[in-house]
């Protein structure tokens, strides 16, 4: 098929040169979804771990002994509603409204520091009665798991108050509407986690 | 913790004057040599104040082709190192038998090996193939840098963290002995208490994240900046496996992230990951780290296909044979890639299904590869063949590649695998895979692109020097290795009771001697080089080229193209050649760049500094520098400014100042 | 000078192309089965690369050129199909050989034509990978040996294997291939050895600054002389307790061969469970109450089974681990 190409070259000079200045699509929306598809990996992994090691409990508590079903209940709850709300800074946004945007991200920031304060409330609770993640690799998995999760969302949360701080400075200039697209996938993404993790590690955890 | 004042333990963790290896003569001298070396090479950049320029134009550069180049020089550098170890365990091996127990005792052979591995694959191949991405892809598709070109220079600088831990380990403390892999039960606290296996660990964090992002920095570089008309099955071949490498970093790079995480839980929090008691399981280590550790062998050798795919066209005078089905190749291998991790370990007991399915899909592999090589071998069919440095090393590359995929076969007719696995045959076969297909292929190019990064090109004397040494080194140094493995011979060891193996090890060590001459002569090659540099001196196209790197000058402007190249087929240059094209000397646009930042080399600083302090438990140095880390990312953050221009006028004068020859485009086309 | 490294191999013994026991030699014969199906294809390309790149050599005007021939159908069916056919054959190949030469799988054959006869009872031994020695029972001469392993030729053994610390790998390239031994795991390899002869055997997995001299004999002898080399042991041998196995488990190099006369009958047990110090409940047992808390958790009394059992509940790191 090429040598047909050739064959037949066009009559008039191709043109080979863009000859105004041309402005390449900016790739960071889809840079930023590929580090998350990287992130799934590194998720993945520990989900993996979890799955080998979830009955490992070395004579140990087992999810039953040591889930608070309720409690992580609130959790789930406050993590889903945060969502909600960085979706309606992301509608405010679009109506270039930017003190609804910095109070819906206030909101969702205070909600997902109450996700974290619970589960640091968990963590040590557990640790207190003895089944830190030094007591068996269930645990262990439990801890690396849930753990990382948690650290992406204070990581959020950094992200967000900085966040907050440049938009009340330059406003919705197109660096900024950007950070914030990627910041609300970054936080839609850890809620996906967070139901994977609350369906796989403490439901069927309780359940096993 | 070492016995003293508790201040100083908080200061300097489990550091101590211990901590250096000052009854190892070997070391001693080694870092007399180093830091003589270091020394003078500091001396010089001062006396000549080349501070400024180093840190301004390079250090700090956003440039791909800038940091293309640093890659090389790295790769070449740590090369030296992981030389200095093969030639080492190679010495010792011969000399190693009945009562004489050579001259390195286990702990520092084991360290030696695992060294060896780690830095060949991480620190020398790693670097050179991101060199080349670097300094190639962009131009190749016609774009004027990468998608982010500030994470590219950060990408280097955290690839530099990792061997800065590496080499510190050979100075401070020791170095891990658990083998490239860094397998548990050995690698774990109880049987590896020292920092070796942490500096492993903290090395390899820091440059995997480099390699992450630069795997994604360049899928969205070809996904989104491709110049006009050049769709998927219009680019080039190194662009293509440039996509696929990529790809595969990202998804198989956070595995390692993870496993090694978890590694590191295991030997700071006392989890039981891979512990023997307390429900761990080592093999879950064996597995994760396969997951990753097989993908990364086609991270290394899909770009190379690619670098060979660029080659052979140039030097037949030849469009490539079978565009398409090499396409499909590539990507049919980077998805196989990931399905044959198991073939490492089959002799774990996973049962006969398990390790059928894995050795089916072992085989699978082979036979796009075979096309590949049948496709390089259709494209030489009918053309006119010339033999110049880069296409020499490609002839080895065939050669020697051919009969590594035959061992590997071998190897992956899983109950044959219960006899070699391990074996100095499963040494000798990667060894052949991976210097006849990287290796090779990383000479290959910079023999082939030298031109274009530097305006002139390589000695040719030198360059078959080398490329004969490596040759034939190759084959006396890995062949006595199948050899050995078909005896029974297994690999790691520092000692050997049966005289009848000596002879075949002398060899190998010969064979060691003559790759050392090889590299040799590829330094001197370079270095003579640049004294021949106004003789050797090259246009745009010292190759009738055929993708549009060679359309510009070399070296390339900092804006690579003072107009985006406009795709109408495959071979867009030899395109552009054949239809007459005239490059324009008016009617220049002001340009829009990245300005350099300092950023990339702050944050990589800061984290070997946190590495460092992981390593030695200096808990508050590593609160500090983490905190400052994220103060520094923050603060960058805050920085919008972050574009510059280049003028109309400038870039009339980069155009009408740059190396250009006219006479040498559509010479072989 | 091509002669020479015929000269030099034919002097050298590869035992992985001429082992002695039955299953090395099948899987010997699987390797040399797959060098031959891929020289179909790989000569012939070797051959092609020196006469494609001589034939169009740049200097050799006579050979026709054409600068823009890319594709061909044909070839491309040839190039794709020819390897995917050696590969269905030697896919072919390697499933029926993994699942003949399983090692989990008993012995159906002594050698070739020469199947097990139906009575036969193996010859068990357990075997364990210490730092860096080899330990190996007989559990039914209730002996036990470090660094020698015998067994009489043309009778299956059934190997058990474990290991205290590390992962190895127990090979003795002319008796079979080889399988991993890990801490708290038991392996299973299925083997026969059809000359007598004087094997060598080592670990072939890197497990630490011992590991070089982590080799030991192995011996194939007559059923005679078989049962005077259980007669030797037994003779010359110390007792295989706790406490002596304590001793032996320490981390050492280069161990001589010792026998074991007496052995306790429940050691290997406890090796492979990780037991073999009084204090630590043994893995089997561990799993057991772990099993049985899943159990109790959904019944009705949820309390642990674990209760009166104080070593288990704290968390001793250090000490139990590895």
């Amino acid at each position: 098929m090429n040598t047909v190409a050739i064959d037949t070259a066009p009559a008039e000079p191709r043109k080979f040169l863009c000859l105004e200045e041309a402005h390449p699509h900016n790739g960071t929306l889809l840079g930023f979804w590929l580090y998350l598809m990287s992130d799934c990996f590194i998720f993945a992994s520990l989900f993996a771990c979890n799955a080998v090691l979830g009955t490992s409990y070395a004579g140990g508590p087992t999810g039953h002994d040591v889930f608070d079903l309720p409690g992580l209940a609130v959790n789930t709850a406050l993590l889903l509603i945060s969502s909600v709300t960085f979706g309606f800074a992301m509608l405010e946004m679009a109506r270039q409204r930017k003190r609804a945007v910095l109070v819906w991200l206030a909101v969702s920031g205070l909600l997902a520091a109450a996700f974290v304060g619970l589960e640091i409330h968990e963590f040590v609770t557990m640790i207190a009665a003895g089944a830190g993640p030094d007591r068996s690799a269930f645990l262990s998995s439990f801890f690396a798991l849930v753990g990382t999760h948690g650290l992406h969302v204070s990581v959020g949360i950094l992200w967000l108050i900085v966040l907050m701080f440049q938009l009340g400075k330059h406003g919705f200039t197109e660096a900024n509407r950007r950070r914030l697209f990627c910041l609300s996938m970054f936080w839609h993404f850890l809620d996906l986690v967070w139901i994977g993790v609350f369906s796989y590690v403490y439901l069927v955890g309780v359940l096993r | 913790m070492p016995d003293r004042p508790a201040i100083w333990n908080f200061l300097l963790g489990r550091l101590s004057l211990s901590s250096l290896p000052l009854d190892n003569t070997i070391l001693v001298w080694t870092f007399v040599v180093v830091a003589l070396g270091g020394a003078a090479l500091l001396a010089t950049i001062t006396y000549y104040r080349k501070w400024g320029y180093l840190w301004h134009e390079w250090f700090t550069s956003v440039d791909h082709k800038r940091l293309g180049v640093m890659y090389m020089v790295l790769g070449t550098v740590m090369l030296l190192r992981g030389f200095a170890d093969a030639i080492m365990m190679r010495s010792q091996q011969a000399v190693a038998f009945g009562s004489n127990m050579g001259y390195l005792p286990p702990h520092h052979y084991d360290q030696i090996f695992t060294a060896h591995g780690a830095i060949m694959i991480f620190f020398v191949a790693m670097p050179y193939i991101a060199g080349f991405m670097n300094f190639v892809m962009p131009l190749q598709i016609g774009a004027r840098d990468v998608a982010f070109p500030f994470l590219n220079n950060f990408s280097f600088w955290l690839t530099v963290a990792g061997v800065v831990l590496f080499m510190t380990s050979l100075f401070i403390g020791d170095f891990s002995h658990a083998g490239w892999l860094g397998m548990p039960p050995v690698s774990e606290l109880k049987q590896s208490p020292g920092p070796g296996v942490d500096y492993y660990i903290w090395g390899l964090q820091l440059s995997g994240l480099g390699t992450l992002l630069t795997g994604i920095n360049f899928v969205v570089t070809v996904v989104k900046m491709r110049a006009p008309g050049m769709t998927l099955m219009k680019m080039p071949m190194f662009s293509w496996t440039t996509l696929c490498t990529s790809g595969l970093i990202v998804v198989t790079f956070p595995i390692l992230t993870a496993t090694l995480f978890l590694l590191s839980l295991d030997r700071y929090l006392g989890t039981h990951f891979f512990t023997n008691g307390f429900g761990g399981n080592v093999m879950m280590y064996v597995n994760l780290i396969w997951v990753w550790g097989h993908p990364e062998v086609y991270i290394l050798i899909l770009p190379m296909f690619g670098l060979y795919s660029e080659i052979v066209p140039t030097f037949s005078g030849k469009r490539l044979f079978g565009y398409s089905s090499m396409v499909y190749a590539t990507a049919s291998i980077m998805i196989l890639s990931y399905l044959v991790w198991l073939h490492h370990f089959f002799t774990m007991g996973s049962g006969a299904d398990v390790n059928s399915f894995f050795a089916l899909t072992t085989m699978l592999i082979s036979i796009p590869t075979g096309a590949k090589i049948f496709n390089w071998l259709f494209t030489m069919y009918r053309g006119r063949v010339r033999f110049d440095v880069p296409m020499l090393w490609t002839m080895g590359f065939l050669f020697t590649f051919t009969i590594g995929g035959m061992t590997g076969v071998m190897l992956s007719v899983a109950p044959a695998d219960f006899l070699l696995h391990n074996s100095l045959f499963l040494v000798a076969h990667f060894h052949n895979v991976i210097i006849g297909g990287v290796v090779f292929g990383v000479f290959a190019g910079i023999n082939y692109w030298f031109p274009k990064a530097f305006g002139f090109r390589l000695d040719e004397f030198w360059g078959k020097m080398s490329f004969w040494f490596w040759q034939i080194g190759f084959w006396v140094a890995f062949g006595p290795l199948y050899v050995l493995g078909l005896m029974g011979v297994t690999r790691r060891l520092s000692h050997f009771t049966d005289p009848s193996l000596q002879i075949w090890f002398i060899i190998a060590a010969f064979g060691a001697f003559l790759i050392l001459l090889g590299i040799l002569s590829f330094v001197m090659q370079i270095y003579v080089s640049i004294r021949r540099r106004d003789q050797l001196a090259v246009g745009n196209d010292p190759w009738g080229g055929r993708t549009l790197e060679w359309s510009t000058s070399s070296p390339p402007p900092p804006y690579n193209f003072a107009f985006i190249p406009m795709v109408h087929e495959r071979d867009a240059w030899t395109d552009m050649k054949k239809h007459g094209y005239q490059r324009p000397l008016e009617g220049f646009n002001a340009i829009h760049m990245p300005k350099n930042t300092g950023t990339g080399v702050v944050l990589a600083a800061l984290g070997t500094v946190f590495g460092f302090a992981m390593v030695w438990y200096i808990w508050w140095l590593a609160v500090v520098s983490f905190v400052a880390l994220i103060a520094v990312a923050i603060v960058h953050t805050f920085n919008y400014d972050r574009d510059g221009h280049i003028s109309a006028e400038e870039v009339s004068q980069f155009e009408h100042t740059g190396n250009w020859e006219p006479k040498a485009q559509g010479a072989t086309a | 000078m091509l002669l020479l490294p015929a000269l030099m191999l034919s002097g050298c013994n590869l035992v992985l192309l001429n082992p002695a026991g039955d299953v090395a030699r099948q899987q010997s014969d699987l390797m040399i089965a797959s060098v031959i199906l891929i020289s179909l294809i790989i000569v012939p390309v070797l051959i092609a690369i020196g006469v494609i790149a001589w034939r169009y050599r740049a200097s050799n005007e006579r050979a026709d050129y054409d600068a823009d021939w890319d594709h061909s159908t044909k070839l491309e069916l040839v190039v794709w199909a020819a390897p995917l056919l050696i590969i269905v054959m030697l896919g072919a190949m390697t499933w029926i050989g993994a699942h003949q030469l399983d090692p989990y799988r008993p012995l159906t054959r002594i050698s070739a034509g020469h199947p097990v006869a139906a009575n036969a009872q193996p010859l068990e031994v357990e075997v364990v990978s210490l730092d860096w020695k080899w330990l190996f029972f007989y559990p039914k001469y209730g002996i036990a040996t470090v660094n020698e392993l015998a067994a009489p030729i043309n009778m299956p053994i059934h190997f058990k294997l474990t290991s205290t610390t590390m992962m190895n790998s127990f090979f003795i390239p002319s008796l079979a291939g080889q399988i991993y031994t890990m801490p708290g795991m038991q392996t299973v390899l299925h083997a026969v050895i059809n000359k007598p002869g004087n094997y060598k055997g080592f670990s072939s997995n890197y497990s630490g600054h011992g590991f070089t001299d982590m080799r030991f004999r192995f011996l194939g002898m007559s059923q005679q002389d078989f049962s005077r080399w259980v007669a030797k042991v037994r003779a010359g041998g110390s007792d295989l307790d706790r406490k002596a196995f304590d001793q032996l488990s320490k981390p050492s190099r280069a161990v001589p061969v010792h026998y074991y006369a007496h052995v306790d009958a429940d050691l290997y047990h406890h090796i492979l469970n990780r037991c073999v110090d009084p204090g630590q409940v043994c893995m089997d047992k561990i799993m057991a109450i772990d099993a049985n808390s899943i159990r109790a958790a959904h019944g009705s009394d949820a309390d642990k089974a674990l209760s009166g059992n104080p070593s288990m509940t704290a968390p001793a790191h250090d000490a139990a681990t590895n």
